[in-house]
C-alpha cells in the first residue's frame, strides 16, 4: 500500500499498465518530454521511450483518429486530451468512428482504446478549461465514460479501461488531481466498469453524484443533522449501474442528482428518468437534480456561482426532505 | 516581387532591420508614416510593460493564468499597423500588442485574464474578435468576414493570427483552403514562437518552413524576421495590396521567439536551455526598434524615460482598478446565452436567487 494522490493514482495505472503489456502507448499533446501539463504522465517517455510515449502535434482528430488505427493493428492507446473543453476537434473521430467500428464490422474490429481527458471547473481557469462534457460522451452508442473521484478508483478504473476490450472516455475530476491522498494497494487491480459505489449507506434519501461532486456531497452532509443519505458515486456514467440507483430509492423513497454539466437533457435527467420508470411508486418526494446551469461555464469572477457548493447541496437536501407527497 | 524575391523553399527570411537596429536592406525600407512608426512604438513599450507586469501579478498571487507575449511584440505590431482602419483583427490568444493597436483597451485585456467575461466585450468600433482559445479554429471565422466583405464590395480585409503548433491543427487547413480557394482577402500571420507548450517546432512538423505550407494553397508564403518591425510590416503591405486587388489570402511566417512561459502554468526551464533564450534576448525587437527610431531622430532617451514612466502608471493604475472588480453580478452569467431570457433560464436563476436569499450566502 502506498499514499496516492488521484494524479498519482493514474500515474502508476500507467506505469503499470505498460510495464505489464508492451502493446500499451500513451500519447497526447506535451504528453512525453513534459509528462502532460498535469504531469499524469511524467516519467513514463523516460521509462519506456519514444516510441511509446510521445508528444504530438495539437491535432485532438488525429490523435484519437491514430488511436483507432493503432487500436486495430494491436496496440492498446491511450490518448489524452489536454482538457475535455480541447477534446471537441476530436469528438467527431470518437463519435464517428471509435465508437462504431464494433457494431460497423459486425464484431471483426473492437478498438481497447482510451481518451483521457481533465474535466470539471471550479479550478478559476481560462476558457474551454473548465467543461463538464460527460452528456456529449455518455448519449453516444458504443461509448463507456468512467470517471473516478478518489485515488483507488483512479487507479482501479484506468486499469480496467485500459484492459477493456472498447473504447473507454476516461473523465478525470483535475479540480481533486491533487487535493487528497488515499492509501492504495501497490500491485496492479480492477475496478469493474459499470459498477457504481455505494460511499455510505443510509435510509432517508439517495444522492448521486461523481468526480469532484462526490466529495462535495459528503461535506454537505456534514452540515446536516439528523438525515442519513445513502450516497452513490456512480464512476461510471455509461453504461449506467441502475440496479445500484433503484435498489437504494426503492430503500429511501427520495433522490437528488447532483453534477456539474449542464442540466438540460444531462446525466441528472437520465437517471431520474430511470428512477421513475423503475421505482415510482416507491417515491416519497419528487426527484431533484442540483446541476451546472445552462449556462456556458462562466470564467473565474461568474464562475463562484455556479460551481456546487457543499451548502447549496445542504439546502437542497433539507427542501427534498421538506417535501410531502 | 517581395514573394518571389524570398521563397520560403530557398530558405530567404526577409530581414530589413538587423539585431542591433541598423538597417541591413536598404531598398526595402517601407514609407511609415512618423505618426504610425510613434503609435507603434508606444504601443509596443506599453504592451511589453503590460506584459512584464502580468507575469509579475500572477506571480503574486493577483492575476490567475497569462500567456505572455515577451519578445512577440514586432511580429505582432509590424503586420497590425500595415492593416487598414476599416480591416479585422481575428486573435488567437496572444496578440496583445495588436489587439491595443487596434482600440482593444488595457483594462479589458486585464478584466479578461482575470477571469471576467466583459474582457471580451470590446467598444462598438473596434473591430476585433474575441480571444480564440481553441487551437486553429479562427482562421475559419477570418474567411467569413472577408467573404462578407468581398460580398458587400466593403473594401475590408481581416488578419488572423496562429501560433507554429496551430499550423498542426486539421482546421488551420481547412481554413487556409477556405479562404485560398475564394480569393478571399485574408493575411495570415503564423507567429512561429519555436514551441507548442513544452513541444519544439521541429518535433512535430516537419517542413522545413511553415511559410512553404502557403505553395499547397496556391498563394504566396513568405519567412519574415518576426522580431523586425519594418519587415514585418512590409510584408504585411504587400500581403494587403494583394488583397485589395482581389489576389487572395497570403501566408506570413513571423519567425519570432515566446521569451516567457506558454502561459503561468508553465514552467519553460523543463524543456529549454537558458542558452538558446539568451541567444533571442539579444534579438529582442523592442531594444532594436528603440535604436532605429533614435536613429530617425523620431525619439530620444529623454522621450523613452517618460514614455516608460508613463506607460509603467497607466499599467498599474489599470491593473488596480481592474482587480479591484468584484464577481459579477447573478443575471450576468445567464443575460448573455440567448437574446432574452428563456423560461427555464428565468427559472433556474430564480431558484439560485431563492437560494441565496434564504441562506444568505454571498
Amino acid at each position: 500500500m502506498a499514499v496516492k494522490t488521484i494524479l498519482q493514482a493514474i500515474n502508476e495505472a500507467l506505469d503499470q499498465s505498460m510495464e505489464k503489456d508492451d502493446s500499451v502507448v500513451v500519447y497526447g499533446e506535451d504528453v512525453g518530454f513534459e509528462g502532460g501539463v498535469f504531469r499524469a504522465t511524467a516519467g513514463l517517455q523516460k521509462k519506456y521511450g519514444e516510441q511509446r510515449v510521445f508528444d504530438t502535434p495539437i491535432a485532438e482528430a488525429a490523435i484519437v483518429g491514430s488511436a483507432i488505427g493503432m487500436a486495430i493493428n494491436g496496440l492498446k492507446p491511450v490518448v489524452e486530451m489536454q482538457f475535455s473543453g480541447f477534446s471537441l476537434p476530436g469528438y467527431n473521430q470518437v463519435v464517428s468512428h471509435a465508437a462504431r467500428f464494433r457494431n460497423r464490422t459486425r464484431g471483426k474490429y473492437h478498438l481497447p482504446m482510451v481518451v483521457r481527458m481533465p474535466y470539471g471547473g471550479g479550478v478559476r481557469a481560462l476558457e474551454h478549461h473548465s467543461e463538464s462534457l460527460e452528456t456529449l460522451y455518455a448519449h453516444i452508442p458504443g461509448l463507456k465514460l468512467v470517471i473516478p473521484s478518489t485515488p483507488y478508483d483512479a487507479k482501479g478504473l484506468m486499469m480496467a479501461a485500459i484492459n477493456h476490450p472498447d473504447p473507454v472516455i476516461v473523465m478525470e475530476p483535475k479540480r481533486i488531481y491533487r487535493a487528497f491522498k488515499q492509501d492504495i494497494p501497490d500491485e496492479p487491480y480492477e475496478v469493474e466498469i459499470g459498477k457504481a459505489r455505494v460511499v455510505k449507506e443510509g435510509k432517508d434519501l439517495t444522492i448521486v453524484a461523481w468526480g469532484a461532486l462526490v466529495r462535495e456531497v459528503e461535506k454537505a452532509m456534514k452540515q446536516v443533522d439528523g438525515i442519513d443519505a445513502e450516497i452513490i458515486d456512480l464512476r461510471t456514467i455509461a453504461p449506467m449501474d441502475t440496479e445500484t440507483i433503484i435498489e437504494s430509492v426503492k430503500k429511501t423513497g427520495r433522490v437528488l442528482v447532483v453534477h456539474e454539466a449542464y442540466k438540460s437533457f444531462g446525466p441528472a435527467a437520465e437517471i431520474v428518468s430511470r428512477v421513475n420508470e423503475e421505482a415510482f411508486f416507491y417515491l416519497e418526494a419528487a426527484p431533484k437534480r442540483l446541476t451546472g446551469f445552462d449556462v456556458t461555464i462562466p470564467l473565474p469572477k461568474g464562475e463562484e456561482h455556479f460551481i456546487i457548493k457543499p451548502e447549496r447541496i445542504a439546502y437542497e437536501v433539507k427542501k427534498l426532505m421538506a417535501q410531502k407527497a | 516581387m517581395l514573394f518571389e524575391k524570398f521563397d520560403p523553399l530557398k530558405g530567404e527570411m526577409l530581414q530589413i532591420l538587423d539585431q542591433n537596429g541598423k538597417i541591413v536592406n536598404d531598398k526595402l525600407v517601407p514609407k511609415i508614416k512618423k505618426d504610425t512608426l510613434l503609435k507603434m512604438y508606444k504601443t509596443m513599450v506599453l504592451g511589453r510593460i503590460a506584459d512584464d507586469k502580468a507575469v509579475q501579478f500572477q506571480r503574486q498571487g493577483r492575476m490567475l493564468t497569462y500567456a505572455p507575449n515577451h519578445g512577440q511584440e514586432a511580429a505582432q505590431l509590424g503586420s497590425i499597423a500595415a492593416m487598414e482602419e476599416k480591416d479585422w483583427l481575428v486573435l488567437a490568444f496572444r496578440e496583445l500588442n495588436s489587439m491595443l493597436y487596434k482600440g482593444v483597451t488595457l483594462k479589458q485585456s486585464f478584466l479578461y485574464w482575470l477571469g471576467n467575461e466583459w474582457g471580451s466585450r470590446y467598444d462598438d468600433d473596434v473591430k476585433v474578435l474575441p480571444v480564440n482559445v481553441p487551437i486553429g479554429s479562427q482562421i475559419s471565422h477570418a474567411a467569413g468576414l472577408a467573404y462578407a466583405a468581398k460580398l458587400k464590395e466593403t473594401g475590408e480585409a481581416a488578419i488572423v493570427y496562429i501560433g507554429d503548433g496551430g499550423t498542426s491543427h486539421g482546421e488551420f487547413h481547412e481554413g487556409m483552403n477556405f479562404a485560398s480557394a475564394y480569393n478571399l482577402p485574408v493575411i495570415i500571420v503564423i507567429q512561429n514562437n519555436q514551441y507548442a507548450i513544452s513541444t519544439p517546432r521541429d518535433k512535430t512538423i516537419k517542413s522545413k518552413t511553415l511559410a512553404q505550407k502557403a505553395i499547397s494553397y496556391g498563394i504566396p508564403g513568405i519567412q519574415v524576421d518576426g522580431n523586425d518591425p519594418l519587415a514585418m510590416y512590409l510584408a504585411t503591405e504587400k500581403a494587403r495590396e494583394r488583397a485589395a486587388k482581389g489576389e487572395g489570402p497570403t501566408l506570413i511566417e513571423a519567425v519570432t521567439y515566446r521569451m516567457g512561459a506558454h502561459t503561468t502554468s508553465d514552467n519553460p526551464k523543463l524543456y529549454r536551455e537558458d542558452s538558446e533564450v539568451e541567444e533571442w534576448e539579444e534579438k529582442d525587437p523592442l531594444k532594436r526598434f528603440k535604436q532605429y527610431m533614435i536613429d530617425k531622430k523620431y525619439w530620444s532617451e529623454k522621450k523613452d524615460k517618460e514614455l516608460h514612466e508613463s506607460s509603467k502608471k497607466e499599467v498599474l493604475d489599470t491593473f488596480k482598478e481592474v482587480e479591484n472588480m468584484g464577481i459579477v453580478d447573478l443575471k450576468d452569467i445567464f443575460e448573455y446565452t440567448y437574446g432574452s431570457m428563456t423560461p427555464e433560464l428565468t427559472k433556474q436563476m430564480k431558484e439560485y436567487q431563492e437560494y441565496l436569499d434564504e441562506e444568505g450566502a454571498e
